[in-house]
């Protein structure tokens, strides 16, 4: 037994892949934001991600024309994301205060609620667009 | 006792050497410590006055949040104690599905711990080692789960997601990977010069003190205590199998109850948990998984209970303690929790006491403390909260800007 023992370890540590993986760009662009533009715009592609493992709760998708407005949504979600419109009978979901539990998903009667894949959510503006769905 | 003067070293609220906030006020003399206090509350984030506007259902995601480790063990703890008001049974496949989860917890939060350890000793190859291969356990927690952590798989009755037999050959990877990692472990740690000169006879928490002090889980297990909540009250399925409590004596000659100790105790409890999850996967009874299915049923039943219970459960860092009261009402009346840090903290007075000021990282960190678990009040005296707000500050700095104008 050598005196410190991680010695060979880390030796065979220097010959193998690192584990993390580079995303969303293999080198840091120099800017976040302008790379994610350009990858919009068709000039850059994303370093892929590692794999999603199957049932990952990502934001969450609405189909508004099959719910029945029961509110049961609305009494189970733990972060009180989910508001009630009276007006149309439906409800609106605010993906920022979202805790991606799919607890919704679960006690809809009509299941009109899904987790997608999609998890590229962070924004400077959590009333944006694309943070709430209804 | 030296001559040498005695000086008063705040560390924290938030300190590098600190993994989360606290204040330790220590009195030393030269290199040596001579008395400690320490001030918790400075991450109390109301969990409980959430919870207690929330009905059991919400509560249970809420109880995932509480500590960013122990994604399972306060929901289990909240979730037991809800059931046993509303007398709600379980599935037994429930309990299975629990334990396993909890058992991969455990593996994955002492190897964060043991990481945690080596990098508070200076040895930050073994934390990068002992980070990478935790990842196993958080890939198959990911897998079976959702996610990685806040799991979001226990519910009232029993949990939410079933696992199915294609997902078996992904878990029994994952022990074998963990298997063949133990002895390396093993040696990479407890063999380690640097490691036992740093922890051998440092932190010394004597048997009598462990149990005077009420410590728990693997803090007073390093010193010999025989206690488990898994083995002393078994909960979900912990009753069908062998469960025992692991003491330092399964690798060195004798309880010294130190740093070392507390080292030993929690790789071979990994090791056991491995175990633990063959065995609750060999004998995994059949469907369902949730006592009921219909949401709105679950809320009425638990809106209906009356009563007040315990749950207990063993956590990583020791036992788990949620107290609930329902009153006929949509949310409890009153929510307790403790988390084991709670228990554990107090015999940080008696461990750092003659220590030298470079062992306080490692000896803060055996205990494996978790503050944003712990605390669940900031003190506020006299009217004047030990914590400034942004509002405090600004009005202080207008008023001072006033005076000098005047
Ligand atoms: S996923 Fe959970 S937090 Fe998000 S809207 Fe649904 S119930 Fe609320
Ligand atoms: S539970 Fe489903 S149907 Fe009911 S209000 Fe919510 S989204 Fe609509």
């Amino acid at each position: 037994m050598s005196i410190v023992p991680a010695f060979p370890e880390v030796l065979r540590q220097i010959l193998k892949k690192p584990v993390t993986n580079l995303f969303p760009a293999r080198y840091l662009p120099k800017s976040i934001t302008g790379f994610l533009n350009k990858v919009a715009a068709g000039e850059a592609t994303i370093n892929p991600p590692v794999a999603l493992p199957p049932n990952f709760r990502g934001k969450i998708t609405y189909d508004r024309d099959i719910c029945i407005g029961c509110k049961l949504c609305v009494r189970v979600c733990p972060a009180h994301a989910i508001e009630f419109l009276p007006e149309t009978k439906t409800v609106r979901i605010f993906v920022t205060q979202c805790i991606f539990c799919a607890q919704c998903n679960d006690v809809c009667p009509v299941t009109c609620l899904h987790m997608s894949d999609e998890f590229m959510l962070a924004d400077t503006n959590r009333y944006s667009e694309n943070l709430i769905v209804e | 006792m030296s001559n040498k003067p005695v000086y008063t070293i705040p560390i924290g609220p938030i300190h590098p050497a600190l993994k989360e906030p606290i204040l330790f006020t220590f009195d030393i003399q030269g290199e040596v410590i001579n008395a400690v206090d320490f001030a918790p509350g400075k991450v109390h984030r109301g969990v409980e006055w959430m919870g207690m506007r929330r009905n059991p259902v919400q509560i249970v995601h809420l109880c995932d949040r509480i500590c960013g480790i122990c994604g399972v063990s306060h929901t289990l703890a909240f979730a037991r104690a809800v059931e046993q008001i509303a007398e709600i049974e379980v599935p037994e496949r429930a309990h299975y599905v629990r334990s396993i989860i909890a058992e991969f917890e455990r593996i994955q939060s002492h190897l964060l711990w043991a990481g945690v350890a080596a990098h508070e000793l200076g040895f930050d190859t073994l934390f990068h080692l002992a980070w990478r291969v935790r990842e196993e356990a958080m890939d198959v927690i990911e897998y079976l789960t959702g996610n990685r952590i806040n799991y979001g798989i226990v519910q009232v009755g029993g949990v939410r997601r079933d696992f199915t037999e294609d997902q078996f050959p992904r878990i029994r990877k994952a022990l074998e990977t963990y298997e063949g990692l133990v002895n390396k472990l093993v040696t990479l740690f407890l063999e380690d010069t640097t490691i036992k000169l740093r922890c051998m006879n440092t932190g010394v928490l004597t048997e009598k003190d462990a149990l005077e002090l009420c410590t728990v889980g693997p803090t007073a297990r390093a010193s010999g205590l025989k206690m488990d909540v898994r083995a002393d009250a078994p909960y979900a399925a912990y009753g069908d199998i062998d469960v025992k409590a692991i003491l330092p004596d399964v690798y060195a000659d004798c309880i010294k109850g130190d740093v070392y100790d507390r080292i030993v105790v929690r790789l071979f409890e990994v090791v056991d948990s491995v175990r633990i999850i063959r065995d609750l996967m060999d004998q995994m009874p059949a469907w369902p998984v949730l006592w009921e299915t219909r949401y709105a049923k679950i809320l009425s039943t638990c809106k209906k209970a009356e009563g007040e219970a315990i749950g207990r459960v063993e956590a990583p860092r020791g036992e788990c303690f949620h107290y609930v009261r329902m009153n006929g009402s949509e949310a409890p009346q009153q929510w307790k929790v403790k988390a084991s840090t709670y228990s554990n903290q107090m015999s940080w007075l008696k461990i750092l006491q003659g220590e030298q000021i470079a062992d306080i990282p490692i000896i803060v960190a055996s205990i494996d403390p978790c503050m944003s678990c712990t605390d669940r009040v900031t003190v506020i005296r006299d009217g004047s909260p030990d914590v400034m707000t942004k509002d405090t500050l600004h009005r202080l700095s207008v008023e001072k800007t006033r005076r000098l104008q005047a």
